[in-house]
């Protein structure tokens, strides 16, 4: 059905269609009990694209991104990245590929900002118990590369002078850009930010704008889910619009932004008389 | 030097939001400060007279001239408050002492003083029945350290700008009457006839908590208000930049710290009577108090953070002259003890300190070590007689064993979290003890020897060296404990080793990581169980090790030495009461803690039956006033005092012109 809803012919001028997919989720349905918090929803992220997911509080954005993830398993549905199923495990999804941020911030409070991104450097390096303990050259060297990694990855994401402060004590703004930085550690082909610029000021949207821009340009594929309409309609390449567990659009910004069941989900049923194609405020 | 105005001034400039630097006692500045000086001097100086005429008192305090145990307490104290307030003015040579600037060091030493010299004075008058009994010094100490703790109140100190304390709740003012009224009325009968002849025995005989609870109360209250008059408070200021040394002068610097604190060890350890060890905690508390106020500790762990191979090499040096520096083969037994408990709490700080991993059976753990050595140890009682590995083989099997019982426990366990994580570990705990017990070849198959344990394990010898006997090297003599203390040194080293190369590597951050938040940790691509599994065997494994040692070092192990909880160290409460107490994720917090552990129930042991409840209100305290830990790691430093982190403490570069000239 969703084939019927969707109109999916993406008037974006960067990434060309015929760019090879990422991640592909087909019939994603995910139920608690009796609730269906995920109705079948199809999505396509492909190779260099900016994909946003709206929708109003309670579509089913963040559980859709916890069944990419694999911190929910799907009920019914695949998930795909570059053609492989994904395994049912968060730490295995990571390894694939797919690393994420969180809604509400959630990052080694206690340790340093250096150390968080060391921590996303796990799935790439592999020294275990006993390297650690005989401290042998190969350990040294990984070492002194995942720490000039993760140094290299603060200062792309603006953090290169708090290296050593601790997570907790940065201000929000930064501990936001310290999630990305701590998920871009795990070398990922995909990044999902989870609301990343919810409860910035104008400014900092801006540069979370720029850095998302300069995440695309690394050649990673990023998808995002936002609240924030215009940051959503500059960034994107593409958005889809979740209401109710379901996918009801996606497309470009005017393809979206003229859609009435959008207008509807995020203003309410139009009162009588007045048209719900209206301008919706942006 | 400084003149009071500058002084002031500075106050001024480092007031910020929550603190302010102000006098408590309105004084003028000089007298006070010589007030403190001469406090201190006259604390000092009545080390050198009587306190008291009869030698009745422990430590005989009467002769002039010689110092003897509580009077060498306050000679420290006395030295020690008049040097930090020298220092604090910024005498010539002594600013090393006072580089924070802060008044509150003076204040703790002067206080560390005061509370020896009249806990002195307090037990003699009471111990020998009367203010009679004091001779001239003990009035001089008295009189000097509160002389010196009234000028401290007269320094510029830094205090908390207001103290917000909830008020005491109505209904207990009413429980402190109605337990006065009780007391009296149960005391001479009249309140007898409300309560029923069969429970009247609960009243009658527990009057004492009719006064103890009015006491706790108005004790409180006390606490409040004078909180509330005195309201010091920490501020960690930043140290301005140390005038650099060359590096075998800040070695030495070092070194000389290490050979200190093996005195003060040694002088901890030997205490031959309570009073004196009560004296010393106080001391050490107030003193340690001082030090950290004053910056000293600061300046000292930027010397050892860049010296740090030289550090470890110190307090090793010290841990291993200790037994030469003893006489007695009893405190020398301590020590050994201390490094078994010491050990096997670094290890459950592997668990607990960096997985978070609450495990409250770890002792199995040891137990299990233990066991398997001692049963391939050759001894008599061990069901295989004949087998008598080396030791070290002995060991390794030990540590074998422990980390196979830690995968099978762990396996199972790990998958759950949080409080029931803490009860199946206690439950298996318990299960291997119990178990150790029945396998006696009557209530189960034959291996342990039941209840008795197996006893008599053979003394280690190693490369022709027998740790069972004494053992001469020139003039320094190194009896059989000494031998064992040496030999559980090693172990400790192993197990240092490992714990600091673990903690900061790429599985020692997923540890923490796991610990901080469990689903962003497995967000980040780290398998959650596996981590956890190898946290939990890697601890078991080092318990394994210790236990293996400790079986050669106690000769005899049975059942009942792996409790939960029990008065003696280790048990598995006390190991993790070490480990929370020392500074979680730190080597050196579970080292200090598990000594002072070890040590304060050993020495307490005068006070009998009330023995657990001051080791419990010592602990209370210690966590109310340090919550990380007596040592904490550079992460809980930032975490429970968020004050200022090192990069944006900037270092203050007009040291000369701060500092006087």
């Amino acid at each position: 059905m969703s084939a019927v809803t969707t109109d999916t012919a993406p008037a974006a001028p960067a990434p060309a269609p015929t760019a090879a997919p990422v991640l592909e989720a087909s019939g994603v349905v995910m139920r608690f009990g009796g609730l269906t918090a995920v109705n079948d929803v199809d999505l396509t992220v492909r190779q260099g694209e900016i994909v946003g997911l709206i929708g109003p509080n309670g579509a089913g954005k963040t559980t859709f991104f916890n069944c990419l993830t694999g911190l929910y398993v799907p009920t019914e549905g695949t998930v795909r990245y570059r053609g492989q199923v994904l395994p049912p495990k968060p730490h295995l999804v990571t390894r694939a590929g797919i690393a994420r941020t969180f809604q509400n911030i959630r990052l080694f409070a206690n340790m340093t900002a250096l150390e968080n991104v060391l921590v996303g450097r796990h799935t790439r390096t592999k020294e275990g118990l006993f390297s650690a303990i005989l401290r042998g050259p190969g350990y040294r060297r990984a070492e002194a590369e995942s720490r000039e990694r993760a140094r290299e990855l603060l200062e792309f994401c603006g953090l290169g002078a708090k290296a050593d402060h601790l997570a907790r004590n940065l201000p929000y703004g930064e501990q936001r850009k310290l999630e990305i930085a701590r998920a871009l550690a795990s070398e990922p082909g995909l990044l999902l930010l989870d609301e990343p610029t919810a409860g910035m000021n104008p400014q900092e949207t801006r540069a979370a704008e720029e850095l998302v821009f300069a995440i695309r340009d690394l050649g990673i594929a990023v998808l995002v889910i936002e609240h924030d309409m215009k940051f959503i309609f500059n960034l994107c390449d593409r958005t889809a619009v979740l209401v109710q567990g379901r996918k009801i659009v996606e497309g470009d910004r005017e393809t979206v932004q003229n859609d009435e069941r959008v207008v509807t989900a995020y203003l309410g049923a139009p009162l009588e008389g007045t048209t719900a194609a209206q301008e919706d405020g942006q | 030097m400084t003149t009071p105005e500058s002084t002031a001034a500075e106050g001024t400039a480092r007031e910020s939001a929550t603190h302010e630097t102000s006098r408590v006692l309105p004084l003028p500045a000089n007298p006070a400060l010589g007030a403190v000086v001469a406090g201190g001097v006259l604390a000092a100086a009545s080390s050198a007279m009587s306190w008291t005429w009869t030698a009745d008192f422990p430590g005989d305090l009467t002769y002039y001239g010689s110092p003897a145990g509580l009077q060498w307490l306050a000679l420290a104290g006395g030295v020690l408050t008049a040097l930090l307030a020298l220092a604090w003015r910024g005498l010539r040579g002594l600013r090393w002492l006072n580089p924070s600037g802060s008044a509150n060091g003076v204040l703790f030493a002067a206080l560390g003083t005061l509370a020896v010299c009249w806990y002195a004075v307090v037990a003699i008058a009471v111990e020998l029945d009367g203010l009679v009994n004091l001779d001239p010094g003990g009035w001089l100490a008295a009189v000097g350290s509160l002389l010196a703790v009234l000028g401290a109140l007269g320094l510029p100190l830094d205090r908390r700008r207001a103290v917000r304390h909830a008020e005491l709740h109505w209904g207990l003012y009413a429980a402190l009457v109605l337990s006065v009224v009780l007391r009296v009325g149960l005391d001479q009968g009249w309140a007898l006839h409300a309560v029923p002849p069969g429970i009247r025995p609960i009243f009658t005989e527990n009057l004492w908590f009719f006064v103890a609870l009015p006491a706790v109360i108005a004790a409180l209250r006390l606490w409040r208000l004078l909180d509330g008059w005195l309201r010091i408070g920490r501020i960690e200021r930043p140290l301005p930049a140390a005038r650099t040394l060359p590096a075998w002068a800040e070695i030495l610097v070092v070194t000389a710290v290490f050979a200190v604190g093996l005195g003060m060890v040694e002088f901890g350890v030997s205490t031959e009577y309570g009073e004196l060890f009560i004296g010393f905690l106080l001391l050490t508390a107030f003193g340690t108090a001082a030090l950290l106020a004053s910056g000293a500790v600061g300046r000292l762990r930027e010397l050892t953070a860049r010296h740090r191979a030289v550090t470890t090499g110190a307090a090793f040096a010290a841990a291993g002259a200790f037994p030469f520096t003893q006489s007695s083969e009893t405190y020398v037994l301590i020590g050994t003890n201390i490094l078994i408990f010491a050990t096997v709490a670094l290890g459950l700080n592997v668990v607990v300190g960096l997985a978070g991993l609450l495990d409250l059976g770890y002792v199995a753990f040891l137990g299990v070590g233990a066991y398997a050595a001692a049963l391939v140890s050759g001894s008599r009682f061990s069901v295989f007689r004949d087998l008598h590995l080396p030791f070290p083989v002995a060991v390794l099997i030990g540590a074998l064993a422990a980390l196979v019982f830690g995968v099978v426990i762990g396996a199972p366990t790990l998958r759950l979290r949080g409080d029931y994580l803490a009860i199946v570990t206690l439950g298996f705990g318990e299960i291997f003890r119990i178990a150790m017990n029945n396998l006696d070849g009557k209530s189960g198959p034959s291996l342990t020897n039941g209840p008795n344990g197996i006893a008599a394990i053979p003394d280690v010898s190693l490369f022709g060296f027998d740790f069972g006997e004494a053992h001469d090297f020139g003039a320094l003599h190194l009896g059989k404990n000494g031998n064992y203390l040496l030999l559980m040194l090693v172990a400790t080293a192993v197990v240092v080793t490992v714990f600091a190369r673990v903690a900061n590597s790429r599985i020692g951050r997923a540890w923490v990581a796991i610990r901080e938040d469990e689903t962003a940790a497995e967000a980040m691509g780290i398998n959650g169980f596996r981590v956890k599994l190898i946290a939990f065997a890697l601890g078991a494994t080092l318990a394994g090790l210790a236990g293996a040692v400790q079986a050669h070092v106690s000769g005899a192990i049975s059942p009942d030495q792996y409790l939960f909880s029990g008065p003696t160290p280790p048990n598995s409460a006390f190991l993790l009461a070490a480990v929370i107490l020392g500074g979680m994720g730190t080597i050196s917090g579970p080292l200090v803690g598990a000594a002072l552990l070890f040590l304060i129930p050993a020495k307490l042991e005068f006070l009998q039956q009330y023995q657990l409840l001051a080791f419990g209100t010592a602990l209370v305290l210690l966590m109310r006033f340090r919550p990380e830990g007596l040592i904490a790691s550079r992460r809980q430093r930032l975490e429970f005092h968020e004050a200022q982190l090192p990069a944006q403490a900037a270092p203050i570069d007009d040291v000369p012109t701060k500092t006087g000239a």
